[in-house]
């Protein structure tokens, strides 16, 4: 067995899959409020609909609000994905 | 009596507001539009009550200035009543929020607004127990068709003061113990005692040895977080009681996205959006000037007829000119352009705007967010710059700010279109759109390099689709062409009475002759002098007067080509008009508003000679 947390940056995780909020990391108050208040907080579940292209913004969903998360905020909110059924 | 709406976002709020008191409000499917308090009267119980419209905020305790606004006004005016306004399709995360004022003190109503869309995601809410557990009044609507509101009027009375929520053992005791120390502290003093205390944990940086060590054990973990996470745990175990979910199957409208915000295929629509903006506002706005300017023109004449000679009588006819104008020159084209934006607002296209262009932005050294003021800019910077207070950080908003107040508003549209559109062509007049949006990207990514990035990037709640309530949008309209015309048209009725005195009185001359220490390294004739000085005044004043001071309509037969365009870029370029500084003195204080009026002049002088040099080569 892996004893590997297997978490990730949410910035990894591919459209269409999901994942658990592990931890957001980083400085900023704010930005951690900011998350919080729409949902984005450790256990909650945020699947990834797609991504802006080149540097572009992610767009999760979470709760069921969408979020657009730029890539440098997206980089700091680590998930640990989903299993794949099937 | 003073009630106060508070609500997170898109929660209906203003929506709800205009239902309430009238066609008075901006309300908006855009996180932060409503970035001022808006104040209404209406009737609650046979007694008048004023009814204030606070912007959306997700927190009171959080950061950028548009939520700053709401906190102030709760913790410092009076405040009777609260309507807490929830998109009940998003619960869960709204209720912290409710939360929060529930601390406040203040008796309370809660609505759940857009209780159509809850129902159609599954999402069935048991609103009695959701009163039991606060112990308040809780209301369904959908302010958008009406529905709920006289439930709403006849709930008030019924209003209660919230039962306030109650934490862990260890989270409360530190709460009572920092009772005494909040009092202490300036901005809590006025405050009950536990309400103090609270706000004393969410946004105090230091807490007391005592208490940091019972509460945090130690950890790096701000009291403040740890105050939000308990908030949030709370809010969904009272979200498991009142809530079911009973189905989710993704409507038409969320695939709607699969597409416009797809990373290929957002980009056509994108274009065809912005296009069709423009272009209506173009051929409604050109039929509107064409039906206002003749007849008003004709009426200036027999005013100036009637008011014969001298001096005083002549610069009043030229603040009646200045009217005019105001009506006719302007304003048609702000008209629909405002409407069409309103509509892409309320549809809730403009955060997917933003979202699209992110990756854009961010090579600029900006993020999507700074969008929307850039798009507000084409109407009329005054506006533009006041959007910038949905930006949190201080540094993004200073950038957008400078760089909004450079793009062509409708007035120096005016200016594009009435001199280099009508003699050089539509052509060259689109040239100078995407010319100015070629600076205004150097002028970002250059500004970038001065001020590194600090904020952390893009955070943005992307709004479902909603068919837009016909009211709001024509109140949002109203409303921003209420505020232009309140800001513009004495300006202009002013400038104009200035500028007539000073032709009755022969001073042109004067001006003129100061004014070559611009003319003339751009190679302008020195009548050109005047029209750019009162320019400063309202933008569009610059061709007017250019037309008087020549002489002749006919620009070309008085100028060269490249005159012409270097006119107009200086035109675009140079300080923003007087209306846009008194804004940006509010909104960034007398340092940087001087920055921005010599980095702009200084831009303009620079892009003319750049013409003018261009324009010996050919």
């Amino acid at each position: 067995m892996n004893i590997n947390s297997g978490a990730i940056p949410l910035s990894q995780l591919p459209p269409g899959e999901a994942g658990q909020v592990y931890a957001v990391l980083g400085p900023g108050r704010g930005v951690q409020l900011r998350l919080l208040s729409l949902g984005l907080r450790p256990g909650a579940t945020v699947r990834v609909l797609g991504r802006g292209p080149g540097h572009g913004p992610l767009l999760v969903e979470v709760n069921g609000t969408r979020v657009a998360l730029g890539r440098g905020v997206a980089h700091r909110v680590l998930v640990i994905p989903s299993q794949k059924k099937g | 009596m003073r009630i106060a709406l508070v609500g997170q976002p898109n929660s209906g709020k203003s929506t709800l507001f205009n239902a309430l008191v009238g066609l008075r409000a901006v309300a908006s499917n855009f996180p932060g539009t409503t970035v001022e308090i808006l104040r209404g009267r209406t009737f609650v119980a046979g007694k008048p009550a004023e009814i204030v419209d606070l912007p959306g905020i997700y927190s009171l305790h959080a950061q950028d200035p548009a939520e700053r606004v709401a906190r102030e006004f709760l913790l410092h005016e009076k405040v009777d009543l609260i309507i807490n306004v929830v998109d009940s399709s998003v619960l869960l995360r709204s209720l912290s929020l409710t939360l929060e004022l529930a601390e406040l003190g203040i008796p309370m109503v809660v609505v759940l607004n857009m209780a159509d869309e809850a129902e159609h995601k599954g999402l069935r809410i048991e609103k009695e127990k959701l009163a039991e557990i606060l112990g308040v009044p809780v209301v369904f609507t959908v302010a958008s068709r009406g529905i709920g509101l006289k439930e709403l009027l006849s709930a008030i009375p019924a209003a209660r003061v919230p039962k306030t929520p109650s934490y862990s053992p260890m989270l409360e005791e530190a709460l009572t113990e920092l009772v005494p120390i909040a009092q202490k502290d300036q901005r809590y003093a006025h405050l009950p005692g536990r309400t103090a205390a609270v706000f004393f944990l969410a946004e105090g940086e230091d807490l007391p040895e005592a208490v940091h060590r019972k509460l945090l054990f130690g950890t790096d973990r701000s009291g403040a977080m740890i105050l939000a996470d308990e908030r949030a745990a709370l809010a969904a175990r009272i979200f498991r009681e009142v809530a079911r979910v009973e189905r989710t199957k993704p409507s038409l409208r969320e695939h709607l996205d699969d597409v416009l915000m797809h990373p290929v295929l957002g980009y056509p629509f994108l274009i065809l959006a912005l296009f069709l903006l423009f272009f209506l506002t173009f051929k409604v706005g050109g039929a509107l000037e064409g039906l206002l300017l003749p007849p008003l023109e004709e009426l200036s004449e027999k005013v100036r007829e009637l008011l014969g000679g001298g001096v005083f009588p002549q610069a009043l006819a030229g603040a009646l000119d200045g009217l005019f104008a105001g009506i006719a020159i302007a304003l048609p084209y702000l008209l629909p352009f405002y409407l069409f934006l309103a509509l892409l607002e309320d549809v809730g296209y403009l955060p997917r705007l933003g979202f699209l262009l992110d990756g854009f932005m961010h090579r600029l050294g900006l993020h999507g967010k700074s969008v929307v003021p850039f798009v507000l800019g084409y109407g009329c910077s005054v506006p533009a710059v006041l959007a910038t207070r949905i930006l949190e950080d201080e540094r993004d908003r200073l950038i957008t700010a400078a760089l909004a107040v450079m793009i062509p508003c409708a007035a120096r549209t005016v200016v594009i279109f009435g001199l280099v559109g009508r003699f050089l062509g539509p052509l060259v007049a689109l040239g100078l759109y995407l010319l100015n949006i070629l600076v205004v990207a150097l002028a970002a990514t250059i500004l970038a390099r001065v001020f590194p990035a600090t904020g952390p990037g893009l955070i943005m709640e992307i709004p479902p689709y909603r068919w837009p309530a016909p009211r709001a949008t024509l109140g949002k309209t109203w409303l921003r062409l209420r505020e232009f015309v309140k800001v513009a048209w004495p300006i202009l009725m002013v400038s104009s009475f200035v500028l007539a005195l000073v032709e009755a009185l022969g001073w042109q001359p004067y001006l003129n002759a100061a004014a070559r220490i611009f003319t003339w390294p751009l190679g302008l004739p020195a009548q050109a002098g005047v029209p750019l000085i009162f320019g400063v005044l309202r933008k569009e004043l610059a061709l007017l007067l250019l037309a008087q001071a020549m002489g002749n309509e006919n620009f070309a037969a008085v100028l060269s080509p490249g005159q012409m365009i270097t006119f107009t870029v200086f035109t675009i370029f140079y300080v923003p008009c007087l209306a846009t500084v008194a804004v940006l003195l509010r909104e960034l204080g007398k340092r940087r508003t001087i920055l921005v009026i010599l980095g702009t002049t200084g831009l303009a002088l620079l892009l003319g000679l750049l013409v003018r040099l261009l324009s010996f080569a050919f």
